[in-house]
């Protein structure tokens, strides 16, 4: 329990949710009739709302970015690290918003939902999300706070996809993107696991065809099973000999199955922690709106034409032992945008932490984070500063 | 500016596109960004210089060169510039036809290994030249391909390369009458402006 939050902390947060009674059309053919966004706002948002930085969750992640709920919460936001006063997204300078996205499960409109329609929770009929629709949600979220151009959309993983998602789609309504630890679409090895991890969840009996609402279980097997395979795809090789090697529980093996290495017990607490606190069907959907990511599609298959259009600067980065996407996948992005001749910069830092080091501070990755928000910062009208 | 940077801005025309090979701390491109309004990019490795780059609003790319430049397209350059790192690289020759590739014109600038000095080392000491503008000894150079003027214009011959402009200057970057008259013995940098 935090006694006093530090310096850098943006403290005491509260989310807050709103109501968008404008249907949105989904790339599924279906539409949301009304839904609701949960967000979090840190900062202030200047009188020509050009300050404003959005900032896109990957698959498990929510709208609590930074700070903390109360007194007694332990463990601050998913990028408390970045965000906060003096950190790389300043909130002494910028207004943030983190919103949990259409079709999660921390508030805002999603599986566990009311079906106005059945007047039952959506379960698996909650339509299929793509990282256009999220973009054309949060397009309403920036309408909503009078936000014309944001200074910044920032995202890692999925949340890279969909910033890269904004810079095509909107193009006029972005001035940077910074796409960290992305790839410009799944490889067939990461679709792989995707389909491993909903097969776990599908294939357990409490899963009940996403119908497990009603009986008041859930499938925690199944999504067990999804976050363990999923957490050794954020490691790295050489990360998980660094944390555990094959370091054993009770310091001799015991010719059982019980788990005796340290890694075993670890997955298995990540595990049964995730299976409580995670809706399988949002686990789903997630995995889903990954698979489907592909925004060259659309032009033919290249991405050079995907991104002719955009107009923002773009600050892309990887981690070199990241392997779910690994830095061969950013340098995709960053050939394309090169092409297109866009304003470009890459760095790949040295990193031993896997898929989950854009989650987690790192000397140079900070660095790098903080010198390119500088320039966000520079790129604020000045009419914007003035007002601050 | 760093003087060979003065020299090279000259042959950058306004507006045109720049990619700057070992762009250092973005010097040059900040400098060619506000006088000649160049659009373009820096491609470098070391740390400390990338987060120079991105501070200055300078567009960077963290890549080793050495890995080669295959994902650039054809003639998709009007500048590609090099400055004093042909010698680090592992095949100089290679980096040249691929920087003549991918760029229009290419400007190259390399140390004179054939200057007097170095010369004199090796002859009289028996050493491998240790300088104060190449403080390295041999074991721990990054300098792996040093070669002279006259060296470097036997490649150019050799590979069809055009010079189309050359300029040698000692190590505080003026070029005095005597190294006009005698470059690979009294010049220690040399600036070359290359096509094909």
């Amino acid at each position: 329990m935090p006694q006093s939050f530090p310096q850098d902390s943006v403290g005491i947060v509260t989310p807050q949710t709103i109501r968008f009674d404008q249907p949105l059309a989904l790339a599924c053919g279906r539409q949301l009739d009304s839904y609701e966004l949960i967000i979090e706002t840190y900062g202030t948002l200047n009188a020509d709302a050009s300050n404003a930085i959005l900032v896109c969750h990957a698959l498990s992640g929510n709208h609590h970015l930074a700070g903390y709920h109360s007194e007694e919460e332990s463990k601050p936001g998913w990028w408390d690290s970045a965000i906060g006063p003096g950190k790389p997204i300043d909130t002494n300078i910028f207004f943030v918003i983190g919103l949990n996205n259409l079709g999660g499960c921390h508030g805002s409109t999603g599986p566990q939902s009311i079906n106005p329609e059945t007047g039952k929770p959506f379960g698996p009929d909650f339509p299929i999300m793509t990282v256009p629709d999220w973009v054309e949600s949060q397009a309403r979220l920036a309408d909503h706070f009078g936000i014309q151009q944001w200074a910044a959309v920032v995202g890692g993983s999925l949340g890279g996809m969909q910033a890269l998602q904004w810079a095509i789609n909107y193009p006029q309504r972005l001035r940077h993107c910074l796409i960290i630890a992305a790839a410009p679409k799944l490889s067939a090895q990461n679709i792989a696991f995707n389909e491993v991890a909903r097969q776990a969840i599908t294939r357990d009996p409490d899963f009940n065809n996403g119908h497990f609402y009603e009986n008041g279980k859930v499938p925690k097997t199944g999504l067990m099973l999804a976050r363990m395979l999923g957490h050794i795809t954020y490691l790295s090789d050489d990360g998980m000999r660094e944390k555990f090697g094959r370091e054993l529980r009770e310091g001799k093996i015991s010719y059982d199955f019980n788990p005796q290495f340290e890694v075993e017990s670890y997955l298995r607490y990540q595990g049964e922690r995730f299976s409580t606190a995670f809706d399988a069907n949002t686990y789903l959907l997630m995995t889903k709106a990954l698979d489907y990511f592909d925004p060259a599609a659309e032009y033919g298959h290249n991405l050079n034409d995907a991104v002719r259009n955009a107009l923002c600067k773009f600050m892309v980065i990887a981690f070199t032992s990241d392997w779910r996407f690994s830095p061969e996948r950013s340098r995709e992005i960053v050939d394309a945008l090169v092409a297109a001749e866009k304003k470009v910069s890459y760095a790949e830092v040295d990193s031993d932490h896997g898929h989950d080091a854009f989650l987690i501070p790192n000397p140079r990755y900070m660095d790098i984070y903080s010198a390119y928000m500088k320039q966000v910062a520079n790129d604020i009208p000045a009419t914007g500063k003035e007002n601050n | 500016m760093r003087a060979d940077l003065e020299i090279i801005q000259e042959w950058i025309t306004p507006g045109s596109k720049v990619l700057d090979l070992g762009c250092g701390n973005g010097e040059l491109l900040t400098f060619l960004q506000q006088q000649k309004q160049i659009t373009g990019y820096g491609v470098e490795v070391d740390h400390d210089n990338i987060t120079a780059c991105i501070e200055k609003g300078v567009n960077v790319i963290e890549k080793n060169i050495d890995e080669g430049l295959a994902s650039i397209d054809d003639s998709s350059f009007d500048t590609v510039i090099m400055t004093q790192a042909l010698q680090v690289m592992y095949r100089p020759d290679q980096i040249v036809d691929e920087m003549l590739r991918i760029g229009k014109e290419c400007i190259v600038t390399f140390p004179n290994f054939g200057h007097w000095r170095a010369r004199g080392y090796l002859a009289f000491r028996g050493r491998m030249p240790v300088s104060k503008f190449l403080p390295y000894t041999w074991y721990n150079t990054p300098n792996i391909h040093f070669c002279t003027f006259k060296d470097f214009e036997q490649l150019c011959v050799e590979r069809n390369i055009h010079i189309l402009d050359r300029t040698v200057v000692d190590n505080e970057h003026k070029h005095h009458w005597s190294i006009r008259l005698w470059p690979n013995m009294l010049g220690e940098i040399a600036i070359y402006r290359i096509t094909r």
